[in-house]
């Protein structure tokens, strides 16, 4: 059973609407589609990048460059002594991103630490013209210089509380809850 | 598996690798499915990714091996790893020193892993239980060879989608092969039926133990198999007298194309390497549409990636500790 206390904060409409804002806001800020490749951090940030490029192909009639990237190799926290985190695919979008206007996108921005590690992949990986960074939902509490050029909704929470975005690939619906700990449960 | 506990952890696979006969099925899946990801990264123009920065690998090699050791070489400086080589040629080792002592030496260099392969069976597993450091068996004598073992299964799995149900059969010296030891164990942990087809002299005579059936004539192995395992003969064993000679060797057990005639189209041939052209495998057949042995190649370099990331992770780790753990 689970004890903690969640309240939804955004359902599948909202995404929707919050991903067609996101959507026009990355078209009007590269004042087009040339050169723009969407790269999801696994898990759900792929799933988000993927609403965002058949968002933006429907509305500008284009075909977009997508790939994803699993920073688990990139963690900052592999040295800690302990069991070993699952290492996701990772794909490169096929022209690659050499000189591409590279938009990294994910489900939620927190620490930034996740972001950092991204950066860090993709660099090894090319030379884009430039990165800009993608959210769904900013939770704030960063511990890094990072922040998101979109957002498509942002949220206070105190550090007992997390978000949870649910995707319909992982989690069978699409919506955002904020999940508080139950102090009891803990 | 909870989506909110998506992103967890794989489950511990202990403080060294010795071989697959302590290993759980769960175990053997969980490197073959970490090791898929790692393909990828081979393919990258920078071949490189930060997981192992900052540690320490000697490759401890007392007998030759330029493909294992090559491959091992890969995945630890792909994972950004610092490495030493070392072989008992222009070693210590050929002054008398022994394998303790070699590795206490290296210890107090303060290294973080050892990839060792030794002539003597149970070698890997001596070392082990004796310095903390995670030690990585690259084959020791007859017992095991636990990474050539995983990417063959890895290999097999790529091609077939599955290995369970699947009808797999070793070719050749099965007497002296670590490799054929491990493949056994791997195969029988996912559920494959194994099979081993050899002259008399090159079976192990308790061979029957293994829960494995034996073929007399490779084309009736051929017939049966989904999978062939062509093991490498040892030349210095025809001088041994297990074989009378290699060309009567190549016409009996030898896989060539005029038995795989009546093979199906979907057969696949394996060999760890390297080969004897001509003697256990024809070049028509190696080079030919059966042949998955470079991909087998290729595959090494990530089930080696794999086994180092996942041993890295590290238990609390102490040769007090390994020893408990394997000493019920």
């Amino acid at each position: 059973m689970d004890k903690n206390n969640r309240t939804r904060v955004m359902d599948e409409s909202d995404v929707h609407g919050a991903v067609a804002r996101m959507a026009r806001e990355i078209v009007e800020v590269n004042e087009g589609t040339d050169g723009l490749v969407l790269m999801g951090i696994q898990r759900r940030g792929t799933q988000i990048a993927a609403l965002l490029v058949s968002e933006i192909e429907r509305t500008e009639g284009v075909t977009l460059e997508a790939g994803f990237i699993d920073i688990t190799l990139y963690r900052d926290d592999l040295m800690v002594v302990g069991p070993r985190p699952i290492v996701g695919e990772s794909k490169l979008p096929s022209r690659g991103i050499d000189g591409q206007k590279v938009v990294l996108v994910d489900d939620v921005l927190h620490t930034g630490r996740t972001i950092r590690a991204a950066l860090n992949e993709l660099m090894d990986w090319g030379r884009p013209q430039f990165i800009h960074l993608c959210i769904l939902v900013d939770r704030g509490g960063r511990e890094l210089p990072i922040q998101p050029d979109t957002v498509g909704q942002r949220v206070d929470l105190l550090e007992t509380q997390s978000v949870e975005v649910h995707v319909p690939e992982i989690d069978g619906a699409l919506g955002v809850e904020i999940v508080t700990m139950n102090p009891g449960a803990v | 598996m909870s989506p909110a506990m998506a992103s967890s952890s794989v489950p511990a696979l202990g403080k060294d690798l010795v071989g697959l006969e302590s290993l759980s099925q769960e175990q053997i899946l969980m490197i073959l499915d970490t090791a898929e990801p790692f393909k990828e990264i081979s393919e990258r123009r920078i071949k490189k990714v930060p997981v192992l920065r900052g540690k320490t690998i000697v490759n401890l090699f007392f007998e030759a091996s330029t493909r294992t050791r090559v491959s091992f070489e890969f995945a630890e400086k792909r994972l950004s790893a610092d490495t030493v080589n070392i072989s008992a040629a222009g070693s210590s080792v050929i002054k008398g020193e022994t394998l303790v002592d070699t590795a206490r030496n290296l210890e107090a260099m303060r290294i973080d892993m050892v990839v060792m392969r030794h002539g003597s069976s149970g070698a890997a597993r001596f070392l082990a239980d004796r310095i903390p450091s995670n030690v990585i068996n690259a084959g020791d004598g007859r017992h095991e060879h636990p990474t050539q073992g995983l990417l063959d299964l890895l290999t097999i799995r790529d091609h077939c989608d599955r290995i369970e149900g699947l009808k797999v059969c070793l070719v050749g010296d099965i007497l002296h092969s670590r490799v054929a030891r491990s493949n056994i164990y791997g195969l029988l942990k996912l559920g494959a039926e194994i099979a081993v087809c050899a002259p008399k002299t090159l079976l192990p005579s308790a061979i029957g133990d293994l829960g494995v059936q034996v073929f007399k004539r490779v084309e009736e192995a051929i017939e049966w198999a989904d999978v062939l395992n062509v093991l490498r003969l040892q030349l210095e064993r025809m001088e041994e007298g297990y074989v009378p000679s290699l060309r009567e060797y190549n016409r009996i057990w030898g896989v060539t194309a005029r038995k795989l005639e009546l093979a199906p189209q979907d057969l696949l041939i394996l060999h760890p390497g390297p080969m004897n052209r001509g003697v256990e495998i024809d070049s028509d057949v190696a080079d030919g549409s059966h042949s998955v042995i470079l991909n087998q190649v290729t595959n090494g370099v990530a089930v080696r990636m794999a086994v180092l990331y996942l041993l890295a992770g590290g238990q609390p780790g102490s040769a007090e500790a390994a020893k408990a753990e394997t000493g019920s």
